[in-house]
């Protein structure tokens, strides 16, 4: 892509045959800051680096696949997949995030990959808010196979989502994807009624919701530490999803978050097809991060 | 977070302060923070560089007014920099002076807000300046797109175009334009599908629109709480379809915006109007000045300044 190009070709420029000093350093610590790592994630990085490396001489591809192991060394402790407990009756999802992350097709690209696991979702149009969202979401019900349960415009999506729950009993269907409106996290009346949304589904489990997944736009620069630390604080988070990674953008703010929310990254979106979620994988993820992923096996 | 920067920065400023006089070395040091303060406001790097380049220059020197003290005036010389970086005072209006029927068209990334904005626009156009809109989704990707926009222009109180099925992109942008001109619309607003600044087959479709429609204005649409791929995206956007403003959404969260800065540094284009809420009324003309002071975060010495 673009940005990896750009970053590859910066490193490339800066290291062939030169030493790892401290001038050096300080461009590679600038090519992370590029890819959205932040200033202060960029610098601890580097500073880490900068332990083992400093002083030797590097070629461009070398600098590239350690630098890349140092940031994975950072992201491997939250590559964790999302576990879907059989024992619950159902499992339920409810998906969160800022307006137009996506959660609504993330949402039916989980659907596709459960259905084609062999288990029978339920999707809940919990987004009565947005002009066709409902709508939206029922197309990736159709697409998917999976029932879409909706209410009335403007309905109160908690009841929505407690109904669910029931008809999910009563029909089968061993996981629920409960879809949100979009929410800014500084509009606390917004938050206050994704936290009733999660009163009310306790109401018929009190184990539930079983995850709580925030969608972060890969696109997204620092405010994403506020958006986490605020989704986490207000509705217990438990693990996030990075989209849009298809694009030019490398979610470099990830490390941050790795460092100071720790929660689990369970998967990207690579695409606005139903097949285009991935596993997130912290190697292959840090490879890309930092252009090692452009230099060819050796 | 914002306040934690200002109580840096104040730092930075109380030290010159102290000292009286703003001496190259002064200067030095204290763009240091301002680069660390943008950078943690999403500015893009190269566009970081470039302006504390430019605003060393300008304060090295710089005469102090007797009122306040160095670090106070090196404030207002920052201040005053982003503000011009971003457009100078005041709000550029969207451009009314062509034929009618008038076209607009949307384009951004995914999720960016297109299709709010373009219904926003609509009621904008329509209340604001008595205009006739017409409404036309050219998103045949995003499933219900074309609802949507069809949902939003009856909220605005405003036609939309009848959604055909089966339609390209391209064959809709042509259906709208010959509505406008025999139904008399004064602009057609034309919304089109996110597309990545890398999807070159995306971004020579929305070429081809452009080229069919002739638009009197480009609009980008950009989130504010993008990051350093401000850069990529708005010159991709820029070289494909020639941006002639930008519209900077979601600035009703606590993003600090430095993307701004970025897309309007590498466009040239100017931001003419941000999005402050979900709800179509939620749309204001673009304030240079109040978008600096939340980059900077430093409003109150600003003022102090402007007032001495
Ligand atoms: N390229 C790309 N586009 C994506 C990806 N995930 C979602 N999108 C697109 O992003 C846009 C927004 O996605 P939605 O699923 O509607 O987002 P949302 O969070 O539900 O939005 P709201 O409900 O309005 O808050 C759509 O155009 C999607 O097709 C991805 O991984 N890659
Ligand atoms: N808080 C807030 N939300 C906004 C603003 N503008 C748009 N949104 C929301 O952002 C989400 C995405 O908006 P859309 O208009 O669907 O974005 P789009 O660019 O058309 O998306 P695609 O067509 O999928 O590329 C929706 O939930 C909107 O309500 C804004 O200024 N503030
Ligand atoms: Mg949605
Ligand atoms: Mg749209």
């Amino acid at each position: 892509t673009r940005s990896t190009q750009k970053l590859a070709a910066g490193i490339t420029d800066t290291f062939t045959k030169r030493k790892l000093d401290d001038a050096a350093l300080e461009e590679l610590e600038d090519l992370l800051i590029t890819a959205d790592l932040g200033p202060a994630a960029a610098a601890r990085v580097i500073r880490a680096f900068r332990r083992t490396r400093f002083g030797q001489d590097v070629s461009a591809p070398e600098i590239r696949a350690s630098l890349a192991e140092e940031v994975a060394k950072i992201l491997a402790p939250v590559a964790q997949p999302l576990a879907i407990d059989r024992s619950k009756n159902p499992f339920v999802i409810l998906m969160v995030g800022v307006n137009g992350t996506g959660k609504t097709t993330t949402i039916g690209k989980l659907a596709q990959s459960y259905a084609e696991a062999g288990a029978r979702p339920l999707l809940v149009a919990g987004d009565t808010f947005r002009a066709a969202a409902v709508e939206q979401l029922q197309v990736w019900g159709e697409r998917t196979g999976a029932p879409v349960m909706t209410g009335p415009a403007n309905a109160d999506p908690a009841g929505l989502a407690f109904d669910a729950i029931a008809r999910a009993r009563r029909d089968g269907h061993d996981i629920v994807l409960i879809d949100t409106a979009g929410r800014l996290h500084n509009k606390a009346a917004l938050m206050e009624e994704l936290r009733k949304i999660i009163r009310v589904i306790r109401k018929q489990d009190e184990t539930a919701p079983h995850a709580v997944l925030l969608t972060l736009d890969a696109t997204t620069g620092q405010n994403a530490i506020a958006q986490v630390a605020t989704f986490k604080e207000m509705v217990d988070l438990t693990g996030l999803i990075v989209t849009k990674l298809d694009g030019s953008a490398r979610a470099g703010v990830v490390v941050a978050l790795a460092e100071t929310a720790a929660l689990p990254i369970h998967a990207v979106g690579v695409g606005e097809q139903a097949a285009d979620l991935r596993p997130f994988d912290a190697t292959e993820f840090a490879r890309a991060l930092t252009g090692a992923d452009a230099d060819r096996p050796a | 977070m914002f306040d934690a920067l200002s109580g840096k920065l104040g730092d930075v400023f109380d030290r010159l302060r102290r000292r009286g006089a703003l001496s190259e070395s002064d200067v030095i040091e204290a763009m240091r923070d301002i680069r660390l303060a943008l950078l943690e406001a999403d500015v893009a790097l190269p566009v970081v560089r470039d302006f504390i380049a430019k605003v060393r220059l300008q304060a090295v020197g710089a005469e102090v007014l007797r009122a306040v003290s160095p670090g106070q005036q090196v404030v207002k010389i920052v201040n005053d920099a982003l503000v011009d970086a971003l457009g100078g005072e005041g709000a550029v209006p969207l451009n009314l002076n062509a034929a009618s029927p008038i076209p607009f068209l949307m384009v951004g990334l995914q999720g960016s807000g297109k299709t709010t904005t373009s219904g926003k626009i609509a009621l904008l156009l329509k209340e604001k300046q008595r205009k006739k809109v017409l409404l036309a989704s050219l998103d045949t990707q995003r499933p219900a797109a074309q609802l949507q926009l069809a949902q939003l222009a009856e909220r605005a109180g405003v036609a939309s175009l009848p959604i055909v099925p089966g339609e390209t992109p391209v064959q809709i942008a042509r259906r709208a334009m010959e509505t406008g001109r025999r139904e008399v619309f004064d602009v057609v607003i034309l919304d089109t599908a996110g597309r990545l600044a890398i999807d070159q087959a995306l971004m020579d479709e929305v070429k081809a629109i452009r080229d069919v429609t002739a638009p009197a204005e480009t609009l980008l649409v950009v989130d504010a709480m993008t990051g350093q791929d401000a850069l990529a995206t708005a010159t991709a956007f820029n070289e494909a379809v020639s941006i002639t403003g930008i519209v900077m959404t979601r600035l009703d969260g606590d993003a600090r915006g430095g993307a701004a800065l970025s897309m309007r540094a590498v466009t040239g284009a100017p931001i003419k109007l941000m999005g402050m809420g979900e709800k179509l009324d939620a749309l204001e003309p673009f304030h240079p000045e109040r978008i600096a002071g939340r980059i900077l975060g430093m409003g109150d010495i600003v003022s102090l300044v402007e007032k001495a």
